[in-house]
């Protein structure tokens, strides 16, 4: 009886004679079988999956062949590009600090800017709002993560600039500098830190915020001194991953920090970044096998192994330090 | 002790010293924590003013007076139509001499003989024949070409455009009427707050700088300026090409993606097992190729799909002939592809998350009923995991629909004013024409940019209110 209803319920795989005849067909129906089809599937979903190390294969292939190209070049040499603080590819000077020191500095300024203001939005997000206000919230800075970044260098260009400048002067703010750009780039990072961070303190168990209020600890002792310490991992991590966020971002500072290389420590002084050296470069007419066209390829390795980096340490320290609660 | 006691006085004196310097210091501490609480809101309050300033900028940038000088304004060209002439006095003041003639109200109006007639009275006669080659006006005659030179050009072995199209329309026609006869010349902006706040003073400092010009209230979003093409004159320019070079480019990105982003999130939830080392490694690589600069993207796809598949990216091993050779390799596909791999990872990811939710019930269910891994998961695993995964592809288009520095570096180009038509054309696109009008350093260009900009946030708007819906609408399958 049951097997009968079981031939009739599944339409493909059992006939209907073979439902009624006996054990024996029924045995070597269910025998494991190799079909092709289902390898076929199998296979092409591994592809599917595979696609993601061929794109990591392709993205440390390119950069390598194409910087030892660069460095091959007769103009180039490996040591002058490490140490050197010119950027004139025009007079063949290759010394990447210039376009580093930039990125740093605006690196620098995002995070201090970023930072506090990130992580003390996850902590009333997490410890002080009511559900009404985090439902409120939470839906801004996921609109603020949402904005494209083009858009922000818009409003760096011409909301922050002019502000800045009208606060400091004109003499003292150039039109294009990393200022301007440092602290869009902190703006972009906000909602990073803020979410990351957010879910780190959601982590830590009630049990310890109860334990500390019952200690008599005020809320901000609780959460400066009890819940911060315990979700240190999470933070941190979080802010490994803006800083690997900030390093690599393109638009706010190519249009905002201005162009032309300049070797410099004053933020309000124009200076090219790495990525704004790379975008500038292959937005003009870039004929490939020119200096040019190689130089960005050994300036977008640089990137690729700053940021890098920065994201394997994020992920040590989360597995590293992380404090496990049952 | 009994609890009595505690309730009854608080704090017993022996145990728990009430001196002034204890109170001090609850005082101190409590102070402290309303000082860190208002901290941290300022913080948290900070997103919404920054995001409030943000588009107020934008809006407030997108229009405002402007003050308009035109080598000849339209009203005069109607007003000559009307009183029997096709060409008008140039540059003459505005509101000037006359009385206002019956008119009609714009170009628009107008029959199309007369916009050709009118075009081709004001424009020199070897400009409107280029025009003419280019695409001509009407299908039985010719306007400035001569019949002969027309045919000879078309039998050469290098015909003119105009020789296979079919003649123009009168949008066509009014767009060539105000680039090349009108030439409206925006010489002064002000922006939508000053605008408001302080008109008559602008009024009178237009009247007095630009005598000549006409002064007033224009939004630079307008349906004129979705539809018409890029061009090199703000007052004219429209973002057509890049709205439409952003949907090709978008599209193509998510035909590829998609498949690629469920198929692995599907090989690594159903097919994988978790501890073989191989499967261990692409699931951290993808976490990692989560946080690869974009632009870094943008190298590869320049090096991968620009130059080294040059013959498949610019169409040339399927024939498509002289766009392949002027495109280079730089097409619509490259660009697509290289935002497909910039947008896998979200996709993966969040496809790995839905799937995860579906209950391994229905899994042993399926199972338990004979059923093969994929029926599995083609017949419950997917449809249960729908509205997650169309999420996570949503969310994907957002991020790569801003994405601007991939498509610079993959060769976006910086002029182009024909609508791409297929994978193997050249292409701008929405953020990209805002980098390059925003780099730009007149008022003018800035304010496009800002137009730009508020289009490319509806889009974004578009498709996360259509997240919300499916999350809504299919979220709850499973009660």
């Amino acid at each position: 009886m049951s097997r009968e209803a079981l031939a009739e319920s599944s339409p493909s795989r059992f006939s209907p004679e073979a439902g009624g005849t006996g054990s024996q067909d029924m045995a070597g129906l269910l025998r494991k079988r190799t079909r092709i089809g289902e390898s076929i599937i199998e296979g092409s979903l591994f592809f599917a999956g595979a696609v993601s190390i061929l794109t990591t294969i392709g993205i440390v292939y390119i950069l390598a062949r194409d910087a030892l190209t660069f460095f091959a070049l007769p103009e180039v040499r490996l040591a002058d590009f490490l140490t050197g603080t010119t950027w004139q590819p025009m007079l063949g000077e290759f010394g990447i600090w210039p376009l580093l020191t930039s990125t740093l500095i605006i690196t620098a300024i995002a995070m201090l800017f970023g930072v506090p203001i990130g992580f003390f939005t996850a902590v009333y997000l997490s410890e002080y709002a009511s559900p009404r206000f985090r439902a409120i919230m939470k839906p801004v800075l996921e609109v603020l993560a949402g904005i494209p970044t083009v858009v922000l260098g818009y409003f760096a260009l011409t909301f922050v600039t002019p502000f800045l400048r009208s606060i400091f002067g004109d003499d003292v703010v150039k039109i294009y500098n990393m200022m301007s750009a440092g602290l869009v780039v902190g703006i972009l990072i906000v909602p990073i830190i803020a979410s990351l961070s957010e879910d780190a303190l959601h982590a830590v168990p009630d049990s310890l915020r109860q334990a500390s209020f019952g200690l008599g600890a005020t809320r901000m002792e609780t959460s400066l001194k009890v819940v911060t310490p315990a979700a240190l991992s999470g933070i941190s991590a979080a802010v490994v991953v803006a800083a690997s966020r900030a390093m690599g971002e393109t638009m706010i500072v190519a249009l905002a920090a201005g162009a032309g290389s300049n070797f410099t420590f004053n933020p309000f002084e124009s200076a090219e970044s790495m990525t704004g050296y790379m975008v500038r470069i292959s937005g003009g007419d870039l004929s490939y096998g020119s200096i040019d066209y190689q130089s960005i390829f050994a300036v977008g390795l640089v990137v690729f192994l700053l940021t890098f980096l920065l994201n394997i340490i994020s992920r040590r320290i989360v597995l590293r330090f992380r404090e496990v609660y049952e | 002790m009994t609890s009595k006691d505690t309730v009854g006085n608080k704090a017993p004196k022996d145990l728990f010293p009430r001196g002034e310097e204890v109170e001090q210091d609850i005082r101190k501490r409590r102070r402290a924590g309303t000082i860190w609480r208002t901290i941290f809101l300022g913080a948290t309050v900070f997103a919404v003013i920054v995001l409030s300033v943000l588009l107020l900028k934008i809006i407030n940038d997108s229009m405002g007076l402007v003050a308009e000088e035109a080598a000849i304004p339209e009203r005069e060209l109607l007003r000559a139509y009307h009183e029997g002439r096709l060409t008008a006095a140039p540059n003459s003041a505005p509101g000037g001499e006359g009385d206002p003639v019956e008119t009609a109200e714009s170009l628009a109006d107008l029959p199309y003989d007369a916009l050709v007639g009118i075009y081709a009275a004001n424009v020199s006669r070897g400009r409107c024949r280029a025009v003419e080659r280019e695409q001509r006006f009407f299908a039985d005659s010719l306007v400035c070409e001569t019949e002969e030179l027309f045919a000879q050009v078309c039998a050469s072995d290098n015909p003119a455009a105009a020789c296979a199209l079919g003649p123009r329309d009168s949008t066509q026609v009014i767009r060539l009427i105000r680039a090349d006869v009108i030439k409206p010349k925006v010489v002064a902006t002000w922006n939508a707050l000053e605008s408001i706040t302080n008109r008559e003073e602008i009024l009178a400092t237009a009247a007095r700088r630009f005598p000549n010009a006409e002064v007033y209230f224009k939004s630079w979003l307008s349906w004129r300026f979705i539809t018409s093409p890029q061009s090199s004159f703000p007052e004219i320019a429209g973002i057509r090409t890049a709205l439409l070079g952003t949907l090709w480019v978008v599209g193509i990105a998510v035909l590829v993606s998609f498949p690629l982003g469920v198929g692995a999130a599907v090989y690594l939830e159903e097919y994988a097992d978790s501890r073989s080392r191989l499967n261990r490694i692409i699931q951290t690589n993808i976490n990692n190729l989560a946080g690869v600069p974009s632009i870094i993207y943008g190298l590869l796809g320049l090096a991968v799909f620009v130059r080294a598949l040059e013959p498949i990216t610019s169409g040339a091993i399927f024939g498509a002939g002289d766009a392949a050779a002027t495109a280079n390799g730089r097409t619509v596909l490259s660009a697509g592809l290289t935002l497909a791999l910039l947008g896998l990872p979200v996709i993966i990811i969040s496809a790995q998350e839905a799937i995860r939710a579906v209950p391994s019930s229905l899994r042993q269910a399926s199972y338990g009923l004979g059923a093969t891994r994929w029926q599995t998961v083609r017949s419950h695993v997917l449809p249960n995991a729908v509205a997650g995964i169309m999420t996570g592809v949503i969310l994907s288009m957002s991020r790569i629909i801003g994405e601007t520095a991939p498509l610079v570096v993959v060769g976006a180009s910086t002029f182009i004013t024909t609508d791409p038509d297929g994978p193997f054309s050249k292409f701008t696109a929405l953020p990209v024409q805002i980098y390059q009008w925003t780099a730009r350093p007149q008022d003018a260009y800035r304010d496009i940019a800002a137009a730009t900009i508020i289009v490319l946030l509806l889009l974004l708007l578009l498709l996360n209110a259509t997240a919300i819906f499916l999350r809504n609408r299919y979220g709850k399958r499973l009660g």
